[in-house]
């Protein structure tokens, strides 16, 4: 159930196609993966290993090196706080003990209701408009308690559907490479000096 | 709260010269069709219509510095590929995450056409066959900006197979990281690439020119120098090098955070501007929030070693703020006011790196905890005089000898000039004995202040048995 669905294997066999080793696009598929089923499961992994000719346990090694994967179910809006110093400077550590009282959960909890994911972030480059945060990954800049608390209401209520997708999903725009303009992957077997450098290059 | 669409950050204030924040004003600056309006890709055919040694002349005649942190010059690293060896390949580094830097995230959201035509000048002039443009994975509007120009600009013919009808063809492809600070390491950020851990590679002996992604020549260029070369390929390296000194050229984008009046990100003229006007100039931050006396600031990114008032005078200029102890890093300013609890402000940078140490270097990955451990009782108050010196007993391991560090008159002290040695592959372990050294250096009095001295209660027997 965890593997890749059926369409998003077709997309996983797109994204590999673009690299020169398959290997290369375990981080875009295991994004993939998280956007299908909200976290990385082990079925998933072993899929991803397939798809890219590396063992389960080499994913694994890659997937657990990144803070953004997750290896158990987290809440619908994963609520990141920038603890880093420009935010702690304007108050990340009163928005943090103002977000754990609100929403009830230690940093590194998931409320109850399975809405929220209450985590510490490192530095997330808004350093100019601290304290910051990340709703599922989208910037909140300048926060204050009383704007945590019309946030938190408005993504229980829905009313941010469209602005904040579901924890997983990062970008909703993908990149396609139309097949009648695409250049080609670079060719590690057959080298070749490209078409318009001069042959052979000037040394210098 | 929503999210914004607008460059929440960039302040266009005064008259500069805006090499690459121009769209910056538009609201619709990441649109093909605005980029078109505002001489976008006229960059890309002014290169084609020369050939790729006389873009690669003008890049290195121009000294476009690498804004990632290093400052190594652009067309000198494109110069150290060995000639004849195909494919090569240019990583974007795009993995913005150094404490306090704030610019290449801009670009990618505000001018995202601009990045790719820098990828595609670059590709033309080092004979590179396929770009990848790593973005940072906790920058959805980013990837989606750079995702929605890459495929107007290979509908618009600019990206892809014999690009505007010539013999130059490339694909740029986008990449996405998933949170690690390490990865923005050039040899991490290949590693990444590949699909591994992003652990650093040993080097010298082989740079990534060299040895790089797959083991082929790779350029690792960050995102705002490749953003450089559009105006570049237009104005020509005179235009240039006309902004700023003779060592550092044009302009840079810097992020002011912390305690200022106007907290924002500039595009100041490189090697000119001081950190005086900077943080109370009247176009830039306006002066220190509520009046409030300056304390320090971090003037290059969390890896930086601090200054204090004392170095206000000095300009944007490597060198300068290299003999001073610190560096300019990746355009980073970090301003504390007399407020300013100074160990708890120098945990946060500690913490940074203990929780972004790959693990690889055991100085690194030990030392960095314990660091941070130490530091934590100091801030609390629970630390003692000892816990002093085996922080510099700590930061001996990881960086053995002089440590770099500004000089201060408060306590009577002399610039040591950057930079330092250090005992791991990469800046991580380093980075985090930074902010301590700086810290511990220049305000050791906070930390006696908070260090409260254990002593026995004297109380004698007989009292005790009085109650």
């Amino acid at each position: 159930m965890s593997r890749l669905n059926e369409a998003n294997v077709i997309l996983a066999k797109e994204i590999i196609g673009r690299y020169p080793k398959a290997r290369s696009a375990t981080i875009p598929l295991l994004h993939l993966s998280q956007q299908q089923n909200g976290y990385i499961t082990s079925e998933a992994m072993v899929h991803i290993g397939e798809l890219v000719g590396a063992t389960s346990a080499e994913i694994l090694g890659t997937a657990t090196f990144y803070e953004m994967f997750k290896f158990e179910p987290v809440g619908k809006y994963l609520v990141n706080i920038c603890g880093t110093m420009s935010c702690q400077l304007l108050g990340a550590d009163e928005l943090m003990h103002h977000a754990e009282a609100r929403l009830g959960v230690k940093a590194g909890g998931t409320t109850a209701d399975g809405l929220f994911t209450l985590e510490h972030a490192e530095c997330q480059a808004a350093c100019t408009e601290a304290p910051n945060m990340q709703v599922n990954y989208r910037h909140c800049h300048r926060m204050t308690t009383a704007a945590f608390d019309q946030l938190i209401d408005d993504l229980a209520a829905g009313r941010l559907d469209g602005e904040i997708p579901p924890h997983g999903t990062l970008a909703r725009v993908r990149q396609q490479i139309p097949a009648d303009k695409a250049a080609g992957v670079a060719s590690l077997d057959a080298p070749a000096q490209p078409a318009w450098m001069p042959a052979p290059e000037a040394t210098s | 709260m929503s999210t914004y669409t607008w460059a929440a950050g960039y302040v266009d204030d005064g008259d500069r010269p805006q090499i690459v924040t121009s769209r910056f004003k538009y609201d619709d600056g990441y649109t093909l069709e605005r980029y078109h309006a505002t001489g976008g890709y006229d960059g890309l055919r002014a290169a084609l219509a020369r050939t790729p040694a006389e873009v690669h002349d003008e890049v290195k005649a121009a000294t476009v510095l690498g804004r990632g942190g290093a400052g190594f010059p652009a067309g000198t690293k494109w110069g150290l590929m060995p000639p004849g060896k195909f494919p090569r390949f240019l990583v974007v580094n795009g993995d913005e995450s150094e404490p306090g830097t704030y610019k290449d995230r801009l670009l990618m959201e505000r001018d995202p056409h601009q990045l790719i035509e820098g990828c595609l000048i670059a590709s033309y002039a080092a004979g590179l066959a396929q770009v990848f443009l790593y973005i940072r994975g906790e920058m959805p509007l980013a990837h989606e900006r750079v995702a929605t120009a890459l495929n107007e600009a290979y509908a618009a013919g600019y990206i892809g197979r014999n690009i505007l009808g010539s013999q130059f063809s490339v694909d740029i492809v986008l990449h996405w990281g998933a949170g690690a600070y390490v990865v923005g390491e050039e040899t991490a950020l290949i590693e990444s690439l590949e699909g591994k851990r992003g652990e650093p590679r040993l080097k010298p002996p082989f740079f990534p020119a060299a040895i790089g992604l797959y083991g082929q020549p790779t350029i690792v260029n960050n995102v705002e120098t490749l953003s450089n070369l559009p105006w570049l390929a237009v104005n020509g390296a005179e235009a240039y090098t006309a902004i700023g000194t003779a060592t550092s050229p044009g302009t840079r984008m810097v992020a002011v955070s912390g305690h200022v009046k106007r907290p924002g990100v500039y595009e100041i003229i490189n090697g000119t501007t001081t950190f005086r006007d900077l943080l109370y100039g009247d176009e830039f931050c306006q002066g220190i929030r509520d009046d409030n006396e300056l304390k320090a600031f971090v003037p290059g990114g969390g890896s930086a070693p601090w200054f204090t008032p004392d170095q206000l005078d000095l300009p944007f200029e490597s060198k300068l703020v290299g003999a001073a102890g610190s560096m300019l890093g990746s355009g980073a300013v970090m301003v504390m006011d007399h407020t300013t609890d100074i160990p708890k402000a120098a945990l946060t940078l500690v913490h940074f790196y203990a929780a972004e140490s790959c693990g690889q270097c055991t100085p690194c990955r030990e030392g960095g905890t314990w660091l941070e451990r130490i530091m934590q009782r100091l801030a609390d108050g629970r630390g003692s005089h000892d816990d002093l010196d085996q922080l510099f007993e700590i930061g001996q391991a990881i960086c053995p000898g002089v440590f770099p560090h500004a000089a201060s008159e408060r306590v009577g002290l002399e610039a040591k000039p950057f930079p330092f040695k250090m005992t791991t592959i990469c800046f991580v372990g380093p980075s985090a004995y930074t902010a301590v050294h700086s810290a511990v250096t220049l305000f050791r009095d906070e930390f006696e202040a908070k260090i409260v001295e254990r002593r026995r209660i004297p109380v004698s027997i007989e009292a005790v048995g009085a109650h």
